[in-house]
Formats: C-alpha cells, structure tokens, sequence
C-alpha cells in the first residue's frame, strides 16, 4: 500500500507534520522543546489522542465477554486494531498477533513459554552484545531455570554485528537466536534477514527484538521468516503499556500459555482447565484495549507518512548531526556502522554525560543520557553512560542545530 | 533556575581537581557506592581513630555533581566525629531536598544548593554521602562483638 507516497512522490513537510504533534509546541526552561529522545519514547500525534478520545468517549466496554452492544462494539475495534497490526508486519493470519505490554513483555513471554520447556541443560541461546536488557536478562532467567546457556556474540569496532563471528558460534546446541532489529544505543541496523536465515538453515528458531526497527523501516515478517518479532507501541507514536509479540502459528500452537486468568481459558473447573485458541490464550485478563486502539491509529498515521519517507528524513537528520557534532573538539561518537537508525550515541571529553543531558535540558534539548539498558554494551565501549540524540518523523533540522549549539555551551561551561 | 546555580565555580574546581582522591591502604572501612541510574560508581575509604574520622579517600567515577560532592565532603568530615559527621549529613540532606534549608555553616557544601532546583540530580550529590554511612557502618560492625558463630 502506499506504494506511490513511499517512492517518495511527494516532499516530506516536516511542518506539517510536526503539527499533529501538540506537545511538540510547548517550551522546556523558556526555550523551544528539542525533542531528541524519540529512541526512548515517541509522542503522540493527533490522530492517536483522538482515536483513543473516540474509543474511550463512544465505545468502551469489556471485549470478549458481553452480549451487550457496547461489549461488541469494544470488541469489534479491538480485534480490528490486532488485524491492523497483522497487516503492519505483514503477518499470515491475525491469530499471530499477541498483544502484551510491551516488547519486554513479549520477550518474557517468550522465555517463559517457549524458553522454559524447551530448554535443556548445555542448550544455547544466541544473543548480540548490542542487546538491551529486555533482550537479555529474561534469557538469563531462563538459563538458570533450565541450566542452558546465554552465548553473546561480538561486535566490531564500529558496532556492527561481527557476522562471521556469528556465524561461528550457530552450533548444534543453539536452540534459539534472539538479536535486536536496531541497537537503541548505537542506531546500528543488524542485517536481520541473513541472520535469520542461517539459523533456520540449522533449524534453530529465531526472535527478533524490533522495539527500535518498527516506527523506521518496514517490517515484514514472513519475508523475514523468523518465528517471533517483538515491538513496543510508544516508540511508534502510539500509547504507553502495550505492545506486540508476533510469532509463527505452529510455534504459538505448540507453546503452553504463560499466565491464567480469564479470556485465555475455554472450561474451567477446579480440577481443571483448557485452553482458548490463539491469540487468546497468551491474553489473560482485560486487555489494554484503548492502547491497541491507539497503537492502529499511529500505523494508519505512520504509513499515511510512508515509513521510506519517514527514514529517509531520519537519515539527513543522522547525516547533519553526525557531521555537525564530530566537528566539536572533544567528541566521540559511539556507533558508526554505514547503516543505521537514527540515533547518535556520543561522548564529550571532560563532561560526564549526565551533566551533559542537564545543561542540554536547560537549552531545551531532550535526549537520553545514561546507559541505555545496554550495561554489557557499555563496559565493551568503555564508558560508564553515553549523551544519546534520536530522531523520529518530527525532529528537524532546527533541533539538530539547537543540540550543537547546546552541547558547545556544555563545553564552555566546562572549560 | 540557572546552570550556574548548579555548576558553580566551587563545584566546576573540585570536579576538575578532586581532593583527597585515592584509596587508603590499610583502611578501618570501606563501602562502594553505585547509582544505577547514571552508573556513577564510588568507593570511600576511611580510616577511624578514637570515634573520628582520621583520613578519608574517595575514588570512582561520576558526572561532576557526583565527584565535586564526594571530593568537598572528604574535606569537610576530616578530623571531625561521627556526632559532627552526622549532623553535616542531616544538614547537607536538608540542603540537598528541603526548598528553604539553611546553609549556615556549611562551608563550601553550600555550594550544593543549586542542586535541589535539579530533581534528577540529586542523587548525584548524596550518593558520597551514603557511601560514607555504609562504610561507617562496616566499622561498626566489625567493631561490635560478633552475634553470631558458625
Ligand atoms: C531495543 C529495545 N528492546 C526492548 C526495549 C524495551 O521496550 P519496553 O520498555 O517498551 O518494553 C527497548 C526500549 O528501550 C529497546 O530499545
């Protein structure tokens, strides 16, 4: 779809779409707000508030449970949000689209159900040292459940996946590759398809971790072949505490569910109980349903953008800050792989990065400074925490300025 | 709220050129302090004479708040006894979270204030100051007759 507005017929106009956003008019400390955090969290644009507004003001009930027309019509936009995101990733059937809080839970679903039963001791499960530690510690749980074992698979110099090294370490114990789409703390875009790809060729299943990759680029899931794909809603302009974990029908089918309660059940009785069809019986409880709702508002408004169009913008912002801050004396970038997200991950020489995010704040400049859930990752660069910027479909070129002029004036301070 | 509220002249200095940088060994105690957040790591070594602290080192790493807080605070507790240590914790506490608390008699703590006007911050400036109970504490307990045997 979209396939006119994706080669890019009609000129991006970051005005116009910065303004669906209102909270990108508000100032932060008596300046225009820089929003350079969009890796941690998107905003909103109007089309999500209000689709949410619509549900909550017109149509919420319960789902699955009432014969009342509320119940149905509640119902009725909820499964329509799940076939929405089916679409998205280009799923086979909407029966594939588990909706959960979000990628962290996806991916604890996943060690748990998947993980738990699976796993024998000495099994191996292969992960990248770019991982956030949504991708990791739920496998570390997992290995002391079972006694399999977390294998880490090195990076370059520049934060790309060292893919022969990957290769490398795919073995006859592996039993599961679960590696990030985008690193959210170098912007690095791992070569997921030919990842995936060999290790189906040894028959091992696959997760790929796309809380960074959904809102970027697009995703399609059965071209890529893996079994699950994990994403979080609020890094694609959609609400808070949802997200999604697709994953391969067969894989589903044969997974115990993870937690009970109801709307996951089909009988129950105190001796007892069986299960409900996918994708209900990873769906215990009432269901975040305006968040869902939302979540398909903000793909209809990111695909209306075309996701080409969106990275495309992205990337001259990368490229316009990528030079602008490596003229600064004193800088170092972290992450500087030829392909990658927009995020620039950097040191300054002499400014510890959260006296950096301060006074970048107190310029009106957002962005994230810290480890970045990525505590490994941080010890292999060397440095205890990063100043990260990332850039969404409304960061312009104005901002990028703003933030070099803003991370000049730490120096001054710092002389 | 001004940035030169929070990285005043004083706190610039001691970030740039901390005092009583180190390890002391031997040390009566040690504690190793880490906010998880910002991965700001210190380690106090203290070494205690007759209730008071006789020596005191820091080392680690952090943001400037971090290490200009630990580096004033060693000057400031050397010498003094654990009622005086105290009474500057509660103070430099006050300080650090309180809108109107006092900075009488704080020296160059007081240099801190700007720092309450930054929430995110403060953490940075007490953690020296934990790690300082904590090691104390250590000396307690090595001191106190053991309550239990294997
Ligand atoms: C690569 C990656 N994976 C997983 C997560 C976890 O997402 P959430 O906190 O929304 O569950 C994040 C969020 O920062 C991320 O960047």
């Amino acid at each position: 779809m979209n396939a006119a507005v994706d080669a890019g017929a009609i000129p991006y106009d970051v005005a116009q779409v910065r303004a669906q956003f209102p909270i990108l008019s508000r100032s932060i400390n008596g300046r225009p707000l820089a929003y350079l955090d969009s890796a941690a969290s998107t905003q909103r644009p109007r089309p999500v508030l209000d689709a949410v507004e619509h549900y909550e003001t017109h149509l919420h009930a319960n789902v699955h449970r009432g014969v009342h027309t509320l119940s149905q019509l509640a119902t009725d936009a909820f499964e329509a949000s799940r076939e929405r995101v089916r679409r998205y990733l280009n799923a086979a059937s909407s029966r594939e689209i588990i909706f959960v809080r979000g990628a962290t839970e996806a991916i604890n679903l996943v060690a748990q159900s998947w993980g738990r039963p699976t796993l024998k001791p000495g099994d191996e499960i292969l992960i990248s040292s770019l991982e956030h530690h949504a991708n990791i510690v739920p496998w570390q749980m997992a290995c002391a459940a079972t006694g399999a074992k977390l294998v880490v698979a090195p990076i370059t110099a520049c934060g790309e996946l060292d893919f022969n090294a990957y290769l490398a370490l795919l073995n006859e114990r592996t039993r599961l590759v679960a590696m990030t789409h985008v690193s959210n703390a170098l912007g690095t875009v791992l070569p997921v398809a030919r990842i995936v790809a060999a290790a189906r060729d040894k028959g091992i299943a696959t997760l790929i971790d796309g809380a960074q990759a959904v809102a970027h680029q697009r995703v399609d899931v059965q071209a890529l072949g893996c079994d699950f794909y994990a994403f979080s809603s609020h890094k694609l302009y959609g609400p808070t505490g949802l997200g999604v974990l697709y994953g391969r029908e067969a894989m589903l089918e044969a997974m115990p569910p993870w937690q009970g309660g109801g709307d996951m059940i089909r009988t129950v009785s105190f001796q007892s109980s069986t299960w409900n069809e996918l994708p209900y019986k990873f769906e215990a409880g009432t269901p975040h349903i305006s968040g869902a709702i939302g979540l398909a508002a903000a793909m209809d408004f990111v695909e209306s953008l075309g996701l080409q169009r969106i990275a495309a913008h992205e990337h001259s912002l990368l490229a316009q800050a990528t030079d602008a801050l490596s003229q600064i004396p004193g800088i170092t970038l972290h992450g500087t792989a030829p392909h990658k997200a927009g995020v620039l991950s950097f040191t300054l020489k002499g400014v510890h990065p959260h006296d950096l995010g301060t006074i970048l704040d107190h310029e009106g400049v957002a962005i994230r400074a810290g480890h970045h859930c990525a505590m490994p990752l941080m010890d292999l660069l060397g440095v205890p925490a990063t100043a990260r910027a990332s850039f969404g479909c409304y960061s312009t070129a104005q901002e990028v300025e703003q933030l070099t002029r803003a991370v000049h004036k730490a120096r001054e301070v710092f002389a | 709220m001004e940035l030169q509220d929070l990285y005043r002249e004083v706190i610039l200095d001691h970030n740039k050129h901390p005092r009583n940088f180190g390890r002391l060994d031997p040390a009566d105690a040690v504690a190793n302090g880490h906010n998880p957040l910002c991965g700001d790591k210190l380690t106090v070594t203290l070494r205690l004479a007759n209730d008071a602290i006789q020596d005191v080192k820091f080392e680690g790493n952090g943001c400037a708040i971090s290490v200009a807080s630990a580096s004033m605070m060693t000057e400031a507790i050397k010498g003094k006894d654990r009622a005086s240590v105290n009474q500057l914790f509660d103070k430099v506490h006050a300080l650090l979270t309180q809108q109107d608390a006092p900075s009488t008699d704080l020296g160059k703590l007081a240099a801190l204030s700007g720092v309450r006007e930054f929430p995110a911050r403060v953490k940075c400036a007490s953690l020296c100051w934990h790690t300082l109970n904590a090691a104390l504490a250590t000396a307690d307990a090595a001191s106190a007759p053991a309550v239990s045997t294997e």
